[in-house]
């Protein structure tokens, strides 16, 4: 296709540039050519007449008005081969590993979404390790789930975890906004645990555009989606959408647009939803887990906000520690019943003890809790927080599950714990037959 | 008749697009097809019709490698779905292409892709029922076909005005609904040919032939629902709540269990794989009220939440259009918005790229306009044989934040007449429905008569006061009488309204069993508890809840169901036994 430059820039933002150019396709993309010879992507985000609006992939700092714009005749796209296995990647598809340029197949980015009755009904558990996950809130193949924490929590922690404990074919981190310790990090997780030759990463750091951030999410996506295709179990770590959205905002507002909520665009919860959507079961095919991280101080606050009616269910973290409330996985009822009979159960049972144990905490600020029952009802949420909310602890689900069965007896009786006869029969651990729980004994 | 406009793209700025008409004229609400450089041509919808022949277009689908100079093509006519036989059990999208036929084309949902609505080679059985020489006008029934569970009438099509006769009326026998099946003429002599299947506009509301006013409940088999917060035939319900309270699963619970002849779910921006579950699961689920498959009475709309924004809103105009037309077969229709939120938020995109003043969190000024009328197309219709249909519309909203303050949901709550708010403290203590016991409300009449409904909100009323007298006093601070009436309050929660919808048999509730359980819940409020001491009177409760949660259980006609009764009842009265005697 020819390609045509043009060079009456008219205006240069932050991450937006304007500029009169015909024959222009919505979201060409096209190059900005330095007087000095070197060259930055850019791709139209609207028209109107001959005026046509760029996104700028390496920012508005620098660029010129003597710069040229060239429409490369083409839409975004990313490379896709087996050789990427291993590599890094920015923003704009480019490695930054030091390794060599790949000749690949191009693969379209941000494409449109399967259609549904392509998709089958997620079924298969994917065992972590993490008892607040494996007991409490399943994950399950194909599920998109992030874990909301304030920043400064161990997210990426259990994010690199949860990757290399699992038994993903593929994995791809998409880092947007990562610090450069961070990126550092999961670098060193994913060799130290092996996985380095099923790993690409790509990664946006501070010191990059926040058009390149902005592209992250679209290029893993779209990788991934080409592996799922394959036949691949497909594992996409997303950290931090938080930071994701802010670009997303302000790019928006430097395209003046009217801002919805908190200055966030009005579109933010269909943007959000075209990124997680593509997680996806593929009949006949492979499938596309996303895990991701959305930062937050309140629940309330757009980004989470949205994300928790896009995605299904979070993971919530506090102190540290998995939080039972406030988690969710919402399609755990489709593979927690084919585990271990007692698994649902249990997991009903324990959080409904903790539940009523929460309300003691409350009443306890007020000094009005002296029964014995209340008693040993706080007793037992600190049980449960030391032994299970631990994220970082290792125990294979039936470890766990006993581990539940343990924490019950160590504080309840038979008849408070409200589970059926024929499940205490068969679990009850009695005194000194602990499995997992190291017994205290206070008499 | 109007000449057809055409035009061509002058401004590009994501689903909307502005076009300079070359020729013809232009009606508000035609739809348009703007043509790109590989052939494809991308549906549109005009919505604004501006100076010196600027059009705004709305467009269904993705705009990328649209160009300036594009040509558009407009069709004079506005937004329209096809009725006729062939709709129950199927799944579209928002612009009704079914998906199935899609996915034999292509995996991904491609843009420009196009599949006839109906099934163009299924044969219908039609048996007339009118003769050559009739009187006929719109609404008139030609004849009817077999469709799943019901006879579908064939209407002359509802558009068509004043005096016409039958000219000619198919015989007996099996058709597509590509053939002609009547003609008709006109007092000019003018003829018509009349196929089983016609157009009707999706923005435009179906005329009533004469209303009513809903007034029979309409069981859905969810407890709190039937008995305290009712939805009636022909009714319409607001359903908002924060993400993780359990909006979906009642969703799904509504659409299983509901007393309707024809359910619709339009999925509306929201997750792809909660429409999946319904589409993949009905057909194997077997209705007991009909013993057929329960997909045979569904019909589902997905517009899911990474399909183009701005078929939203279609995809929620084409569910009503589809559910006024069942109505008008004289059939209790029930249609599940989900999420009217979204559908609001994609009208709230285009109102800023169109630079429209703003409303209360940038939404459009005119947006509870909108939803006040959506909510009209609800009703009860009484049809010209004598017969009733009805509509009824329960809308789900997601509030940013779960806050019922915003635009949203306060004119979802003044167009709807029942209200089913979720709550976040609910779901967090696992009691579901987490739907909030007490501010929820509803103006229609429940399966319980109006006492028993008072009585029942008048007790929960009082165990939330008592319940947090317990905090601030602990449970010495209140006297054992108030101790009694809060653990009423909180076994009536636990045992009659909060329901295990993943459970085969507590999951629905029918209206005799409802009553049964509410007789037995009603006895022990009743019944004075001669119980002293806190702990003695929790654990006389304790059992109690766990013998009705196990009777909850059991099938009536499951062996151990008078047993399991014949011991709660004992329990209730045998304590009472003991206490007269202590």
């Amino acid at each position: 296709m020819l390609q045509k430059t043009y060079e009456n820039i008219d205006s240069i933002g932050r991450a937006i540039l304007g500029i009169k150019a015909k024959d222009v396709h919505n979201k060409e993309l096209a190059e900005v050519i330095y007087p000095d010879g070197q060259k930055a992507f850019a791709q139209v985000i609207a028209l109107d007449g001959d005026q046509v609006t760029l996104q700028l992939f390496g920012g508005g700092f620098g660029v010129s008005t003597d710069c040229k714009i060239r429409f490369l005749g083409k839409p975004v796209q990313v490379g896709f081969s087996d050789d990427m296995l291993g590599r890094v990647y920015s923003g704009n598809g480019q490695p930054i590993d030091g390794g060599p340029e790949l000749l690949s197949d191009m693969v379209r980015v941000a494409g449109p979404s399967i259609n549904p009755v392509k998709r089958l009904i997620p079924k298969d558990m994917i065992r972590t390790g993490v008892p607040m996950i494996d007991v409490f809130n399943t994950l399950v193949r194909s599920q998109k789930i992030p874990i909301f924490a304030k920043a400064g929590e161990p997210y990426n922690r259990l994010l690199a975890n949860i990757a290399t404990q699992t038994d993903a074919d593929v994995i791809i981190i998409g880092g947007v906004g990562l610090k450069y310790d961070e990126f550092h990090y999961f670098r060193q997780r994913i060799e130290e645990a092996g996985s380095k030759s099923k790993t690409i990463m790509f990664v946006h750091t501070h010191r990059d555009s926040i058009v390149e951030g902005l592209m992250v999410p679209d290029l893993a996506l779209a990788v991934a989606e080409q592996f799922a295709l394959q036949g691949k179990n497909v594992f996409v770590l997303l950290s931090d959408m938080t930071q994701w959205s802010d670009y997303l905002r302000q790019v928006a507002n430097a395209q003046d647009q009217i801002p919805a909520n908190q200055g966030y665009p009005g579109d933010l919860y269909s943007q959000l939803a075209s990124r997680y959507e593509k997680a996806a079961d593929i009949e006949g095919a492979g499938s596309l887990t996303i895990l991701g991280v959305t930062t937050m101080d309140d629940v309330t606050h757009p980004v989470p906000d949205n994300t928790g009616y896009i995605t299904e269910g979070q993971f919530y973290m506090k102190d540290g520690y998995l939080e039972l409330f406030g988690s969710l996985s919402r399609l755990k009822q489709q593979v927690n019943d084919r585990t271990r009979p007692d698994h649902r159960s249990i997991m009903n049972a324990m959080a409904r003890l903790l539940s009523e144990a929460e309300e003691r905490v409350k009443a306890q600020k007020f000094g009005s809790v002296k029964d014995d029952y209340s008693l040993r009802l706080l007793d037992y949420r600190k049980t449960f927080q030391k032994e299970l909310m631990d994220p970082f602890r290792y125990l294979e689900l039936e470890d766990a599950l006993d581990l539940c069965w343990d924490t019950l007896a160590q504080h309840f009786k038979k008849e408070e714990v409200g589970l059926s006869s024929k499940l205490i029969e068969e679990y009850w651990p009695e005194k000194g037959k602990f499995k997992i729980l190291k017994e205290m004994t206070h008499e | 008749m109007m000449q057809k406009a055409k035009g061509k793209v002058v401004s590009v700025n994501e689903s909307l697009v502005g076009a300079k008409t070359t020729e013809g004229s232009v009606m508000n609400g035609e739809v348009a097809y703007i043509v790109i450089e590989d052939g494809k041509r991308l549906k549109s919808e005009v919505i604004d019709v501006k100076p010196d022949d600027m059009v705004y277009l709305q467009v269904f689908e993705d705009t990328s490698w649209m160009k300036v100079g594009d040509l558009v093509e407009f069709s004079g006519l506005p937004l329209a779905v096809k009725l006729g036989p062939g709709i129950l059990g199927s799944v579209t999208d928002g612009l009704q292409n079914p998906l199935y036929e899609l996915a034999k084309k292509e995996w991904f949902l491609e843009r420009g892709l196009v599949v006839e609505p109906l099934d163009t080679t299924i044969k219908w059985h039609f048996t007339p029922s009118v003769q050559k020489g009739d009187l006929a006008t719109g609404g008139t029934v030609l004849g009817s076909v077999p469709e799943k569970l019901f006879q579908h009438k064939i209407f002359v099509p509802f558009s068509i005005q004043g005096g016409h006769t039958i000219e000619q009326i198919a015989p007996e026998g099996d058709y597509t609904v590509d053939e002609p099946i009547a003609v008709i003429k006109d007092t000019m002599g003018k003829s018509i040919e009349l196929k089983m299947v016609f157009e009707w506009p999706v923005k435009k509301p179906m005329p009533f032939n004469e209303r009513s006013v809903p007034v029979n409940p309409m069981p859905t088999g969810i407890r709190i629902l039937d008995a305290l917060f009712p939805i009636a035939y022909g009714g319409t319900a607001c359903n908002p709540g924060p993400f993780g309270a359990g909006k979906t699963v009642l969703q799904h619970s509504l659409a299983r269990h509901s007393q309707a002849d024809v359910v619709i779910i339009a999925a509306c921006g929201e997750r792809a794989g909660e429409a999946v579950e319904v589409f993949k699961d009905f057909p194997e689920l077997i209705d007991p009220r009909t013993g057929k498959s329960l997909m045979d009475r569904t019909y589902i709309v997905g517009n899911t939440s990474s399909m183009p924004v701005a078929a939203r809103e279609a995809s929620v105009y084409m569910a009503t259009t589809v559910g006024e037309y069942y109505r008008k077969q004289g059939l209790n229709v029930l249609i599940l918005a989900d999420s009217t939120s979204r559908w609001a938020q994609a009208l709230r995109e285009t109102s800023g790229r169109k630079e429209e003043i703003p409303g209360p969190e940038a939404f459009p000024m005119y947006i509870s306009t909108l939803i006040s009328a959506f909510y009209d197309r609800a009703g009860i219709e009484l049809l010209p044989d004598g017969k009733t249909g009805s509509l009824s519309i329960i809308g789900t909203v997601s509030p940013a934040g779960g806050n019922f303050d915003e635009p949203v949901t306060q004119a979802t709550l003044l167009s709807t007449g029942a209200f089913w708010g979720l709550s976040r403290a609910l779901s967090d203590a696992r009691k579901y429905p987490a739907i909030d016991r007490i501010d929820s409300n509803s103006k229609y009449p429940s399966l319980l008569n109006r006492d028993e409904v008072s009585f029942l909100l008048e007790l929960l009323r009082d165990g939330k006061t008592i319940a947090s007298n317990i905090i601030l006093m602990g449970e010495k601070g209140i006297t054992d009488e108030a101790y009694i009436r809060y653990q009423k309050a909180e076994l009536l929660d636990a045992v009659f309204l909060q329901q295990n919808s993943f459970h085969e048999v507590d999951g629905v509730t029918t209206p005799d069993r409802l009553r049964a359980m509410f007789t037995m819940v009603k006895e022990i409020i009743d019944t004075t508890v001669g119980v002293k001491g806190k702990e003695e009177i929790r654990s006389h409760f304790n059992f109690i809840r766990q013998a009705f949660l196990d009777w909850n259980y059991l099938k009536p006609d499951e062996e151990g169901f008078e047993k399991q009764k014949m011991k709660l009842v004992n329990l209730v009265k045998q304590r009472e036994h003991v206490a007269e005697n202590v």
